[in-house]
This record gives structure tokens, sequence and C-alpha cells, in this order.
């Protein structure tokens, strides 16, 4: 059974709405975009993008770069005024009719360089944003976060003294001091190695949940976006393409787009005929596809394939080959090979280094998935609503 | 408060769009800076008989001689400039450290006090010549005119060619010259073909700088009695009834102009050298062998006449000074204070107008924030002769009573220390502005802070200590000017360097060397503060 058949409640909403909304936690919406639009001149950076967060949730916007969600986050700090559409926060519209300027709203923004004030110190970075405490009170919260963070040995250092790793903390820190209802995180590992990106991320996630914050981030990495978010919003081209848990938006993508950036796809041709659909690798049972209505019997789909969902191997004696290895990398633990089949299609295999299947020799690519998989209607970009939608 | 004021006008720009307040306030500054050039035009087009004028023999000559100097200065400097440079980045050259910095220093030595020195030292009845004169040696050559001029300029003009140069060398990626002698080349075919492309924009931007110097030079041709534009304006200005009004007003448009010429070749040769990105500067010298002391020798001719003489033509001067003297001329103290109070106002004026200029061509790419940051550097075209003329014009034209009764000239001369060194504050204050990253007051935003804290508590200590040493620069600077301070001064107000200038041309020399000392003190400060700021290293 996939995820979303899961969905426990909701039913009495109507169907539009339920899609996207299925999977969230619940709590009253904190910031909701209704329709945003952002341009710069003729180009249409944000195009009617609508999507809220819940309390104490991390949303994650996934996308390359350039799709926007940068400014998206410019957009409900304040920093940039929409051309369009609304922006709530806690249900008070913060831009659209009305423009608050960003110190008003009560969001924290973690920038992607960090933005620490090099002419001061850790401390002094953490409580920049406390000044209407009491001198006492703004020493306790600064103390109570540079433990959370774990830096209490380097509150009297300067920004440059400190490594990247520690003024990520700080710059978390002293987004965190005043409390904000949100929290904003531009590209968060960006600016760290590689090794320090993965300890970051769980670190981080481990903070912002003790915290109790309701966050955004923002990345172009998708195993960052998996690893961290409780839902990933995948956007494109300034709009939004789908919503979901990290399982949901990975395992039924709702179009061509989401199924290529996240674990590169690749597509069998198939034409449905009864409760089997024929493709190029043999027949695929239709309960084998996911929600695959009835009234696509005799059209062509696009049925989804991850190189972890098929794999190919040299013909047994009384089997047929359906393709050809064009293709092979080799990385480490494991072997990439690309096959073209017999149909035409090109599709990518994934073996444990061990199977060796030699270049441009026959082979025969059979199924291994032993979970549902994803179809498109050919010539379509998103999958048809479903019948349980 | 005016830094708040200002502060909410500068950022208040969340669209993207221009900020109007801040766009009015660097176009009104722009405006102000570019007005003394229209007082120029207006001047010259007002004179009679423009067109005669401009072919008058005068004006020919003048026009003759400056091109001739500036030529020859020009030269010279590269003469000298660019061989020093070569033999204290790549060769084995005995005492290179004490050679890099002795061969900048007389960029210290403001010309005119080089001048005198020179005059007093080799002029007729002057020092040398009362040594010799127990040999039967009863005059030397003169000191004056071309020659003279010519050789006392391009001893304090050619470290701009021995700098540039020399930063050149130093940035080029030395592998290049090995990959050359790998392919064949000897040590000459290499420098001819790989070193010397690779130096030469940085050396023309070098010889740039010298041309526009010695352009704008007043006081050294003025005691060389070398007619060139702005000796022959300055003489001729006071002299309304003998047309000289007119002449003046010709001649500063010419000069302008052809300032204005080299000033966009120079914009264009500057930076358009190619520099390595980390360049490997790991070099193997080259050994000089015998030469080597030859070449010590040549580098020591330089220091010696560039700055031995001038320091012991003052030293003696100072000898000369301690002898009693009557109270007029003696050193006052007021020479002082009034230099350091133009000198400040000057700095803090250049300071105020920098931040929105700078800010606004640092933070918005837009075509017209170009254009009025370009519009600061009109005080590069504008030679301080043609400078004090105009507003003496401005002054005496539209002053009414308050230029007769000599209120307005203070401000007047203020202002002109102002344009005139604008563009070394506003390169310092772009410069410092670029550094402080557009997140940094975006976070002070989001952390509460309102546009006018966020600039107060974030962007302003960030930038402050680039503004001031672009004050620092400005003051230091206006303090060594000569044409527009003796131009614009009330009677009665005297500075330093008007006080060498008088004390000097009344026959009292003693009375010039404090000052002159004083005078080299502050010099060597503003040298000092820019190197660091360009990051001279005499390795």
């Amino acid at each position: 059974m996939s995820s979303e058949l899961r969905e426990p409640d909701g039913d009495d909403r109507n169907a539009e709405s339920q899609r996207d909304e299925q999977d969230e936690p619940s709590g009253h919406p904190v910031l909701e975009l209704d329709g945003v639009t952002k341009r710069y001149g003729n180009a249409t950076v944000i195009d009617d993008l609508s999507v809220s967060v819940r309390e104490g949730e991390l949303l994650t916007l996934l996308g390359p770069s350039g799709c926007g969600k940068t400014t998206t986050l410019r957009l409900i700090a304040g920093l940039e005024r929409p051309s369009g559409g609304e922006i709530r926060l806690n249900g008070r519209a913060v831009s659209g009719e009305t423009f608050e300027p960003p110190e008003v709203r009560d969001v924290g923004v973690v920038f992607q360089e960090f933005a620490l004030f090099p002419h001061l110190t850790a401390r002094e970075n953490i409580a920049f944003g406390l000044d209407e405490m009491d001198e006492t009170a703004r020493t306790d919260r600064v103390d109570e976060l540079l433990e959370l963070v774990g830096l209490v040995d380097h509150g009297e250092k300067q920004p440059g003294e400190l490594s990247g790793g520690q003024q990520q903390r700080v710059a978390l820190a002293r987004s965190l001091a005043p409390e904000p209802h949100l929290l904003l995180l531009d590209e968060p590992f960006s600016n760290l190695d590689v090794d320090l990106r993965v300890e970051m991320r769980e670190e981080v996630r481990s903070i912002l949940k003790e915290a109790g914050v309701t966050a955004i981030s923002v990345t172009h990495d998708q195993e960052e976006a998996m690893s961290i978010s409780d839902r990933v919003a995948v956007m494109y081209e300034g709009q939004l393409e789908q919503v979901g848990t990290p399982e949901a938006v990975f395992q039924q993508p709702r179009s061509r787009f989401v199924a290529s950036f996240l674990g590169h796809a690749s597509f069998l041709s198939g034409r449905v005929e009864g409760d089997v659909v024929a493709t190029g690798i043999g027949d695929i049972p239709t309960t084998s596809i996911d929600g695959l209505a009835p009234e696509y019997d005799g059209t062509d789909i696009d049925v989804m394939v991850r190189p972890d969902d098929v794999t190919a191997r040299r013909p047994a004696p009384d089997e047929l080959a359906n393709g050809e290895v064009v293709h092979r990398r080799y990385l480490g633990p494991t072997v990439l090979y690309r096959v073209r089949l017999d149909s035409g299609d090109v599709v990518g295999c994934m073996h444990n280094h061990a199977e060796e299947v030699p270049l441009d020799e026959p082979v025969t690519v059979s199924l291994a998935a032993e979970h549902d998989l994803a179809w498109f209607p050919r010539g379509s970009h998103n999958r048809p609503r479903r019948a349980d939608d | 408060m005016a830094t708040t004021d200002l502060a909410a006008v500068l950022e208040r720009d969340e669209d993207g769009a221009l900020p109007v307040g801040l766009t009015l306030l660097a176009g009104a500054i722009a405006a102000a800076v570019l007005s003394p050039l229209v007082w120029v035009v207006a001047n010259a087009l007002e004179a009679d008989g423009a067109v005669s004028l401009l072919t008058a023999p005068t004006t020919v000559e003048v026009f003759i001689n400056s091109s001739v100097l500036v030529a020859g200065v020009t030269l010279g400097s590269l003469v000298v400039g660019v061989p020093t440079a070569f033999l204290t980045v790549r060769t084995d050259l005995p005492f290179k450290r004490g050679f890099s910095v002795l061969l900048a220093m007389p960029l210290v030595i403001p010309s005119y006090i080089g001048a005198f020195a020179f005059v007093s030292a080799f002029g007729p009845r002057g020092t040398v010549q009362g040594v010799l004169e127990p040999y039967g040696i009863e005059s030397l050559p003169s000191i004056y005119g071309l020659l003279g001029t010519v050789l006392v300029l391009t001893l304090y003009t050619y470290p701009y060619v021995f700098l540039t140069t020399r930063a050149a060398l130093k940035s080029m990626d030395t592998t290049l010259v090995d990959a050359a002698r790998t392919l064949g080349h000897g040590r000459r075919e290499a420098f001819r073909r790989v070193t010397a492309p690779q130096i030469r924009p940085a050396v023309a931007a070098g010889a740039l700088l010298v041309a526009l110097y010695t352009l704008s030079d007043f006081g050294t041709p003025s005691i060389m009695r070398y007619n060139v534009f702005t000796s022959v304006i300055y003489s001729v200005y006071g002299d309304v009834l003998g047309g000289g009004r007119d002449l003046a007003a010709m001649l500063s448009l010419q000069l302008v102009v052809v300032t204005t010429i080299i000033l966009a070749i120079e914009s264009r040769v500057r930076g358009s050298g190619v520099t390595a990105e980390s360049p490997n500067t790991r070099t193997t010298l080259i050994r000089l062998g015998r030469w080597r002391w030859v070449a010590v020798a040549a580098c020591l001719v330089v220091v010696v006449a560039a700055l031995v003489v001038p320091l012991t033509v003052l030293t003696s001067w100072l000898a000369q000074a301690g002898q009693p003297t009557t109270g007029r001329l003696a050193f006052e103290l007021s020479y002082v204070t009034n230099s350091v109070a133009v000198a400040t106002a000057a700095a803090l004026v250049s300071a105020l107008a920098a931040l929105p200029l700078a800010y606004f061509a640092a933070r918005h790419n837009s075509r017209l924030a170009s254009l009025f940051e370009r519009a600061s550097y009109v005080g590069y075209a504008v030679p301080g002769v043609v400078m004090g003329l105009a507003l003496v014009y401005f002054g005496s034209t539209y002053g009414g009573w308050l230029y007769r009764n000599g209120l307005i000239l203070l401000p007047l001369l203020v202002f002109a220390y102002v344009v005139r060194f604008l563009p070394q504050a506003v390169g310092s204050a772009r410069t410092s502005v670029q550094q402080v990253s557009g997140r940094l007051p975006e976070a002070a935003r989001t952390l509460g802070r309102t546009p006018t804290g966020a600039f107060r508590d974030v962007t302003l200590p960030l930038v402050a200590p680039g503004i001031a040493a672009g004050a620092a620069l400005v003051f230091l600077t206006t303090m060594k000017e000569l044409p527009a301070t003796l131009m614009l001064r009330p009677a009665g107000f005297s500075t330093l360097v008007t006080r060498v200038w008088t004390a000097y041309g009344s026959g009292y020399v003693g009375q010039a060397a404090l000052p002159a000392f004083v005078l080299l003190l502050v010099s060597g400060l503003s040298m000092l503060l820019i190197l660091r700021m360009e990051g001279y290293d005499v390795e």
C-alpha cells in the first residue's frame, strides 16, 4: 500500500485541497502563501505559488538553482515585496495589500553565507536581536543558546576566529534567540565542507526540533532535503511541482520533473492491455502500477523505473535478450549500467559491483521492484488525479 | 541627528528600485562637484575674442611648452622608474629592501619644495655656486627653464612609474619567463617577448599619472620660471585691465580639455593588464655580477638627487632660521592651526559627501549610480589653479557683499579642496562599502532593526574605518595643496603652504624651513597611509 492511502482522516474535505495537505502534521498554519507571484521586469521568478506550513514542522523547498526558492524565502522574510498574491503569518496578512517590513515580522533567517556581524563577538551576535530584554535576561538567553548549539566556550570569539561549522551554529543561535514564529534557512549547509555537511544536517535538525520551531529551509541537494525535512516542496521554474513527505515525493512523483530530479528515473514506454502493461521488459501486471485507473485501458503510458528497480543480466538459456548494455559507470560499491532496450527505451540499472555484466552484449532486463511503480500518461507532464483522490 | 536621517534615506530599498532620497542626495552632490567645470566653460565663452585668443602667440607658446614639458617628464620618469623597478624586484641588487623604500620616497616631497631646494642650491648665487666661487666659477648652467623643470618634476614623479611597474612585476607569474626560457629564449629575448607585454599596461598607467601630475602642477614651473598652462594662468589672472582674465579663462578651458583626454586614456589603460589569479612568485633572481655596483651607483644617484639634496638644503635653511629674526616672518602657530582647520573641514565634508556617492554606486548597479560616482572624479581633471580661478570668478560674480568682505572665501577654499580630493574619499569609501555584504543589514532587519537601526548598528561601524582612512587622506593632501590655497585664501589668512611660498618669494628662506619640514612630515604620513591601503610591500 502506498503511503498516500494511509491518509487517516480529512476524507470530508474536497479532493482538490486534500492532495496538497495530506501527510501534513496537524496544527494551525504558521505561514500561508496564497498565489504569490514575483516579477523582475519581464521575468517571472515566482508564479502563483501557494503553500502552507504548520506549526512545528520543517518544510524544505527543493529545486535546481534559479527555480525561485531563495526568492520565495526572501519574500517570506519581507526582504522583497511580492508582485502579486498574499503572504499570511499566523493568519495575519504581511505582504499583499499591506506590507510589513522584516523587523516586525518575527521571522528569523539563517543566511547562506551566515551573515555574522564581523565587528561583534559570537555572544554579541546572538544578543543582537534581544535588545528589548534587560541585561540579565539577555545574558541568560545567550547562555541558553550557546548551550543549545554547543558553543559555551566560544562566546567571546569574533566570527573570523570560528570554523565554518561553528559560524553556522552561531548563525542558528542568533536567529533562534528572539524566539521567532518561523525560521528560514537559505541553503544552510552549502558553505560547509562535504564531511561537515552531513554531520551538521543531523545536528541542525535536532536543534530545531529541540527548540520546537517551525522552519523552512531551501536547498538544491535532494539528499539533504530528504534527510532533514518533515515535508518537501519541489519547485521548478517558479512553480510548485509537488508537496509531501519525503517518501511520498520520492515514490509517487506527480510530475516527470519531480521524478527525474529525485533519483535518476528512466521511463519505460508501455501500453495498457487489460490487466497488464506491455513494455520493453515484458508485461507488468496493472496491480503493480500505482493507481492505474480502468479508463486508461488501451492507452499509452510511461512507467517510471529507478536504477534500483530493474536489473540486467545475461539471458538464461531459455530466455530472450531484450536489450544491450551501452554504458557502464563504475561507482565503487555499485555499478550503474545504461541499457538500450530493443523497444528503443534507455533505462538505468544499478548493480552490486560483484555482478559483472559485459559491455555491448545482449542482456535481459527485468523488474526487481517490490513497490508499486509510478506512471505518466504519454505526452503529459503531470500524473492524473487518482481515483481515490 | 543628521546620520540617522541620512541612514533612513539610504536604506529604503526593499524593492530593488532606486531609493528616491538617496538618488536625489547623490545627484545633488554630483551636481555641486561638477559646478566648477561650468564656471570654467562659462568664463571661456565670455572671454572677448575667444577665437583670436585661442590662436594668439602666447596661447600657442604655452601649449607647446606644456606639451614639451609633459613629454620630457614622462620620458624621464620612464627612464628612471622602469629600470629601478626591475632592479629592485628581479635582480640580486644589494640593499634591495632599502632601495625599494628610498626610491618610492620622493613622492613624499611636494614638488614645489623640491623646486625651491634645487633653485636654492643650483641657482645663480646659490649654495653650490657659492662653494665653487673661490675656484673661479662665476656661474652654473641655468637651473631655470625647461631643463630644470623637467629635472625636478622627473625626480618627484618617477615613483608613480616605479610603483606601478613594481606591482606588475611582482604580480606577474614568473613561470611564464621560465616557460619562455625552456622554449629556447635567452633572458633578453624572454624579457622582450614575455615580460614586457605583461607589464606594459602598468607602465603606461604610471606614465599617464606622471603626465597628469606634470600638466596640473603649478608650483614647480612657476618657481623654475617656465611658461606652461598653470604658471601662466596664475600670473595673468589678476590682470583684469590687460585682458589677463580672458586669457586665463581660455587657458583654463584648454588645460581641462587636455587633462580630461589624458584621464580618459588613463582610465582605459588601468585594469587592462593581465594579472595571474594566484601568481607563482617564486623567482630565480637575475645575478648582476660585476654590474651590481654600477646598479647600486645608479640607484644612489637618484636617491641623492631626489632626497639628499632637498633635505640638505632645508636643513641649511633651518640653520639660517636659527638667527634672530623680526616678528612678522617668525614661525607662528597660527599657520599650523589655519592649515589644520581648513584641512579638517575639507576632510569632514569630503567624508560626508563621499558616503552617499560610494554607497549608491556600490549598492545599486545602475547607470545613474555610476554616473554620479564618475562625476566625483572631476577633481582629477580640474587642476588646482583652474579650480581656484573658477571659484574666484564665481565668488566675484555672485558673492556680492560676502565676497567683498572676504567672508565667502574660506567656504570656497574648503569647497575647492573637497572637489579636488573627493575622488580619494569616494574610492576608499566605495571599497569599504563593497566589502560589507548586503546580507548583513538584511540579517539585522530580520533581527528586529529598522532600516535606520541596521545602518547605525551594522553598516556604519563596518564602513567607518574606510571612510576615516579616506578622510585622513583628504586631510593630508589638503595640507600641502598650493595653488587653490594661494588664490582663494582671505587676506591675512596664512597656512604652512602659503608661508613657504611667501617666505621663499621674499628671500627669507630661513623662514620657509620649519613649515617645509612640517609639510614633509604630513606628506610622509599620507604616503604611508596610501601605501598601506594599497598593500605595498618592500620585499
